[in-house]
Order: C-alpha cells, then structure tokens, then sequence
C-alpha cells in the first residue's frame, strides 16, 4: 500500500466517523458513539500511516524532507492535528457529541486535498529546506487544531444557548454536553492552542531571521499570524471580565478559527508574500 | 477629601489599568493590522494610483495605509498596548508576589471549609502526633509543609509551583523585552545588500531604501557562485556562495560556502545569499571540425564573432541550462565569408557528434560555457536580535507556565480533642480544579488512612 491508499482510507474514516456522530445526536445510543469514537481511532490511525510512508515514498525518491513542503501535505497533516488533539480531548472529557462538531473540520480538509490538491512528491526549493520547517509547522498545526476543536465546542455552546431560554433540552440538545463543559472546552483547547500558536511564530522568526536576517518583515503571513494570536489573547483576557464570557467567548472563539482558516489558506490563496509558494 | 487633580490621576490611572481596554487594544490591534495585509505595502505611488485611483490614493496616503505599520496611529497602539500591559502588571504584581513569597501560614478552621475542596475528620492520635504523621505524608505525596503553633491548635501549609503564578508576568515582560530587542535594532542596526561578481571584492554595502553606502570595516570576496538543479529538472536544488572575509590584509575566513538558510556570520554582520545574476559576457569554448578537415577549439565570448578558417565566422547567441530535457545547448550561426548571416542552430553539449549530420560547413560540439556571476547578498546588522530571542524564550515559558501549571495549596488546621484531636483540611488550586479535585480526594484518603479514628 502507498500513502495514498492510506489516506483514501482516512477520508473514509473521518466521513464514516462523522456520519455515525450524527446519527448518534439523533439516535442517542451510546453504543453508536463509541463505534464513531472507534472509526475516528482508526481513521487517524490510517492518517499517521500515510504521513509516516509519505516521508519514505520521499526519501526514497532521494528528497529527505518531511511530509510537510507543500499545500495537499500541510492540509493532511492539520486533518492529522485535529484528529489527535480532538482524541485526547475525548479522553479527559468523554463528551462524544463534540464529535460531530469537530470530525467535519478533518473530513473537509481531507477531502479538499484529496479531490483539489496536487498531491505530487516535489523537492524543495533551497528557502524551505531547514529543520526549521519542522518545528515551524507541527507546533502551528497543534495549535491551529487546538483553535478547531475550540471552535466547534463555540458552535455547540451558541446552539445550546439560543435554546435555553425555552428550555427544551429535549431531542438533540440532550446530549449535548453542559453548557459550562462546552465553555471550558473553548477555554482548555485555546489554553492548549494559545502557546503552541506562540512558539509556532517565534520558529518561524527564527527560521526567517536565519534564512533572510529579519525576524519580522510583516508580511502578510506573519500579519495574520499576529492577528489571530491579538484575537485568542483577547479571548483569554475576556476570561477575567465581567460580561466578556459565555456568548461573547464563544463567538470571539468562532471569529479566532475563521481569522486561523484565513491566515492558514486565505492569505496563500488570496494575498500574496513569502508563504504563497503553498498556493501553487 | 481628594483633590480634583488627584481624582484625575486616579482616572488616568485606573483607564491604563482597565482589562477592558486590554481586549479593546487587542481586537484594534487586530482589525488595523489587516489593512496592510491587504493594501500592498511600500510600493510606489505609480503602482497605488494605477490600483487605487487618484482619490483613494490620497485618502489612503494621508491614513499612512502605504507603510502602515510605522504610521504614528499604528505605533500608537502599540505604545497603548504596552502601557496598559504594563499598569496591569503593576496594579496586580504585589498582591501575587505576595501570595507567593508570604503565604498566609494559618487559616482558621471555618475558612477552610469554605474552599473548594475541604475535608474534617476526627483523629485517634493527639495534635502532636497527628501533626507529625501528616507532615510526613505530605512531605512525600505533595510538598514539604510549614509547621505553625498558634493558641487555636497546630497548622500545616503546603504550597507547589507557587512560582506559576509569574507566568502571566514573565509573559507581559517578555513582550515588552520583544520590543526593547525590535527598537534596538532598528536605531543600530542595518538592513543593506551588496552585489559581488565572482572574483571581485567589496568593504562596502548599500542599505536597502537608499542612502549613502556602509563601509564594513573588513572586505568580502566571492570566490565563485553556483546554481545546482534537482536531477532532470529546472527546480533549484541549491545557491550557493564561496566567500573569504579579509580584514586588515589577512585572510580571516576562507571559502566559506554560504547556500541559503546557511548565512555567514563575522564580527555582528550576517550575509545572507539572497539573488544572483549574470554578470558581463559569457565565454563558450567549442571543438570546431571543418568539413574533411582536423578539430580545432574555439573560444567565443558572447555577442562577439569569432573567426573560423576559409573567412568563415561564429557567434553565440543564446543559451539554455536545459534545452527540451536534453541538457546545456547554445543557439549559434555561422556567417559565411562575404558576411551573409546563416541560418540559426542549436547544438547540444550532451550530444557531441550530433552536429555533424546538419551538413554544415563546420560541425560544433560545446564544450564548456562559461556565464560569470555575480551573486546578491542581503547584509544585515542587528544588535537587538539576542534581546529579542531572549524576550521569546520568556514568551514561550511564561505562556506555559501561566496556562499548563497550577499553583497548588493545601492548608490543615489541628485541634485537640480529649485523647485525639480534630483535623480540618482545604485545598485549592489557581488553574484546572477539576483536576485537582480528583487528585485532592486520592490524597485525602492516602493522608487519612492511618489516623481516622
């Protein structure tokens, strides 16, 4: 089998996975979520296989590099990221229904790489190589999947709340989890994804001042990174306000994860800088 | 009774310190900063007018939206930023130095039940004894305690990763550190380039925006350039540079290859490969074969022609790195001795033989092209760099330390009671209760399991 194959299997994992969660909310048997649980196991397992056999499909090509040098490799990997951040998640919380709100996030990326993407083998260009590349990607992945799962616990959170006024936590809405569980979900996956969106800046300032001797240019790629670190820094001084908790948490963690989409695609896509080689 | 000026200060005081206008700054900060992620930046008013036409240009010229992030609204931000980072710290650094450096000791035995996690039991053993085994199990399970004697009965604190509550502290310094190292940097360092042919020296670079030239106060060589290319293809493998540093007559650094991401460091100055070029007329050598005749090599410098046998010429017009996937070839024509202008042709250097069977008076084969170089250095100096990295270490052990540890507390009160005495237990945790819920339920029985009475 070659990466490929794998992650064909990781597509169908995250869909099947989802598809159960689904059911799940409108079935609300237990059993069906620990079998989405179970697939969502087996799809990230069938991730970090194609990962692992990319990396060797390309060092046997005579390309030692990580399987992190171009668009469809990085959209693979952030699927990757979400799955292992979500799964350990559900460890600690055992709230499945968050499931259905983050397995999508996976489901998305993998398609669009697999159906919209070039997913050929090529070597890097003499700017990419340096194991500041590594450093640099895993930790604003980690990050960027921290801010998903935030994200989708935002989106359960502002579901739950336009309902409680009436008070009919019927059909659905039981399983979803307390609307307090939903709100230190928000907070403990962007405390996780915070840092990790520090150091993943500070690796890029460090490998740009190593490769062109400014650690800051302002690019856009950089700009945007710095936007949505000012965005979850707000979100985390919100925290100790009065009145800047609950909905308003939710919905700046929600315009967090878009500004963290547009900063990971929208600025390759849309603007340009030193970060557009990944459009291509 | 306070003064009206004191009342001001105060309000002054009290805007600087406001956590409002910290998520206020910060979403600011963040919406203006996309302005010059979309609007191009530093580019030339030509550019912007074409773009933007003759009105906005003017709008956004005066809003300094062309060089943002040095306009004075931008800096200002900034600069209220940084205040109220530091007035917050400020306001809210004592009470925490505080609790960290002098915990209260003692807490009476109502108190304590008021905290989250809180237990009481009667003991078998007296105060003393009590006291003795239950500093011994927390000395090994959680922390060593401290040990107070009041009229009330005998107390015990325990305190771990008190130091966790810097964190947040340790994180605001770290960003005005950043931005200590930034200033630095740009009022005494430079950021310039130089263009050095292969062979050449300079001691002299230009700073990148214009201006008079920087002497280095050593020389830089370029021994040689390179471009190498990926196996079959026209993607670049790798830049590279062979530079020797000569300072005062002698050679101090000598051929150092710097290839990008691999820059040469010498007294504070960092040279970064950044471009190349050609760099005068390029030089191809040829095995000429005259029909029927004997080879003989040719050296051809470009848009020259040089003489052939018979009142024949050449010259080189062109040349590829990889030409239809079959390696180096130069387009040539041969003109013949009445000066007519032949017709163009290609010859491959990989294919030596392959020119004979055009037909042609002479037959070429390449043997070696030779375009001169001169390689693009990016020259930068920046002293504040250490203080910035210095700043981002912080950064990344502040946020740690301020989000994944918690600073952990217990306090127990003992008073005696006939044979026995009473023991009241709290505990609490500044970050993650629920987990130190469960953990303070797990030591609670460790702690209990040999005195209960």
């Amino acid at each position: 089998m070659n990466s490929a194959q794998f992650f064909n299997l990781t597509t169908i994992g995250y869909f099947a996975s989802m598809v159960l969660f689904l059911v799940y909310l409108i079935a609300r048997s237990p059993k069906i979520a620990l079998a989405a649980t179970a697939v969502a196991w087996a799809g990230f397992a069938a991730n970090t296989a194609g990962i692992a056999l990319r990396y060797f499909e390309a060092v046997e090509m005579g390309y030692n590099q990580a399987p992190l040098s171009n668009l469809y490799e990085s959209v693979v990997f952030f699927a990757w990221s979400i799955l292992l951040v979500y799964l350990l998640m559900d460890l600690k919380y055992k709230q499945r229904a968050v499931g259905a709100f983050v397995i999508p996030f996976a489901f998305i990326g993998m398609t669009w790489a697999q159906l919209g993407l070039d997913d050929a083998i090529a070597p890097l260009v003499p700017a990419l190589q340096s194991n500041w590349l590594t450093y640099h990607v895993i930790t604003c992945f980690l990050g960027y999947a921290g801010f998903a799962i935030a994200c989708g616990a935002s989106i359960m959170y502002l579901i739950l709340d336009t309902q409680k006024s009436k008070d009919n936590k019927n059909g659905i809405l039981a399983l979803f989890p307390d609307i307090r569980v939903l709100d230190d979900i928000n907070y403990k996956a962007i405390m996780f994804g915070f840092p990790m969106l520090t150091l993943g800046i500070i690796t890029g300032a460090a490998w740009a001042n190593y490769a062109w001797g400014t650690y800051w240019s302002w690019d856009p790629k950089e700009t945007w990174s710095l936007i949505v670190w000012f965005v979850y820094a707000a979100f985390l001084h919100a925290r100790f306000t009065r009145g800047w908790v609950g909905k308003r948490a939710a919905w700046l963690s929600i315009i967090g994860f878009a500004a963290t989409i547009f900063c990971y695609l929208g600025v390759n896509l849309v603007l340009s800088g030193l970060h557009s080689y990944g459009g291509a | 009774m306070t003064t009206p000026k004191h009342n001001l200060l105060h309000s002054v005081w009290n805007f600087f310190c406001s956590l409002k206008l910290t998520i206020f700054t910060l979403i600011l900060l963040a919406l203006t900063s996309i302005i010059g992620t979309v609007i191009q930046q530093n580019r030339s008013p030509e550019e912007y007018i074409r773009q933007y036409g003759e009105g906005l240009y003017t709008l956004f010229e005066r809003l300094q939206f062309f060089d943002m992030y040095r306009a004075w609204w931008f800096l200002a931000l900034l600069i209220l930023f940084c205040l109220n980072l530091i007035a917050c710290s400020i306001k809210r650094l004592p009470g925490v130095w505080k609790t960290v450096r002098e915990p209260s000791l003692t807490m009476a035995p109502d108190t304590l039940l008021t905290l989250a996690n809180h237990t009481r039991f009667d003991s078998r053993q007296n105060a003393e004894e009590t006291a003795q085994a239950l500093s011994e199990s927390l000395s090994s399970r959680f922390a060593r305690p401290v040990l107070t004697r009041t009229e009330d009965g005998l107390h015990l604190f325990a305190q771990k990763a008190a130091w966790a509550r810097f964190g947040v502290y340790v994180t605001h310094l770290s960003i005005l550190i950043i931005f200590i190292g930034a200033i630095i940097g740009n009022i005494w360092g430079y950021k310039a380039f130089v263009n050095i042919v292969e062979g050449d020296q300079v001691n002299q670079v230009w700073p990148r925006g214009g201006g008079e030239p920087i002497d280095l106060g050593f020389t830089v060589r370029c021994d040689s350039f390179s471009v190498t290319y990926y196996d079959g293809s026209l993607r670049p493998k790798e830049y590279a540079s062979v530079l020797d540093v000569i300072e005062d007559g002698q050679e101090v650094i000598s051929d150092r290859k710097i290839i990008v991401n691999t820059p040469l460091n010498y007294k504070g100055i960092t040279f970064y490969q950044s471009s190349y070029g050609p760099a005068g007329p390029a030089t191809t050598r040829m095995r000429v074969t005259p029909k029927g005749g004997s080879p003989l090599v040719a050296i051809n410098r470009e848009g020259e022609h040089t003489p052939l046998p018979n009142g024949y010429s050449f010259a080189v017009t062109g040349y590829a790195q990889s030409y239809q996937g079959m390696g180096p070839a130069v387009q040539m024509h041969v003109n013949t001795p009445d000066g007519r202008h032949g017709n163009p042709f290609i010859v491959l250097q990989n294919f030596p033989d392959f020119d004979s069977r055009r037909g042609g008076e002479f037959a070429f084969a390449l043997l070696d092209y030779k375009q001169p170089q001169y390689t693009g250095l990016q020259v930068n100096k920046d002293p504040g760099v250490w203080v910035v990295w210095i700043g981002c270490l912080l950064l990344i052990l502040g946020t740690m330390a301020a989000f994944m540890i918690s600073h952990r507390r217990i306090w127990i009160t003992i008073e005696p009671k006939g044979e026995g005495s009473v023991v009241h237990m709290g505990a609490s945790a500044h970050r993650n209760q629920a987990a130190f819920a469960l953990y303070f339920d797990e030591l609670k029985k460790d702690l209990t399991k040999n005195l209960v009475a």
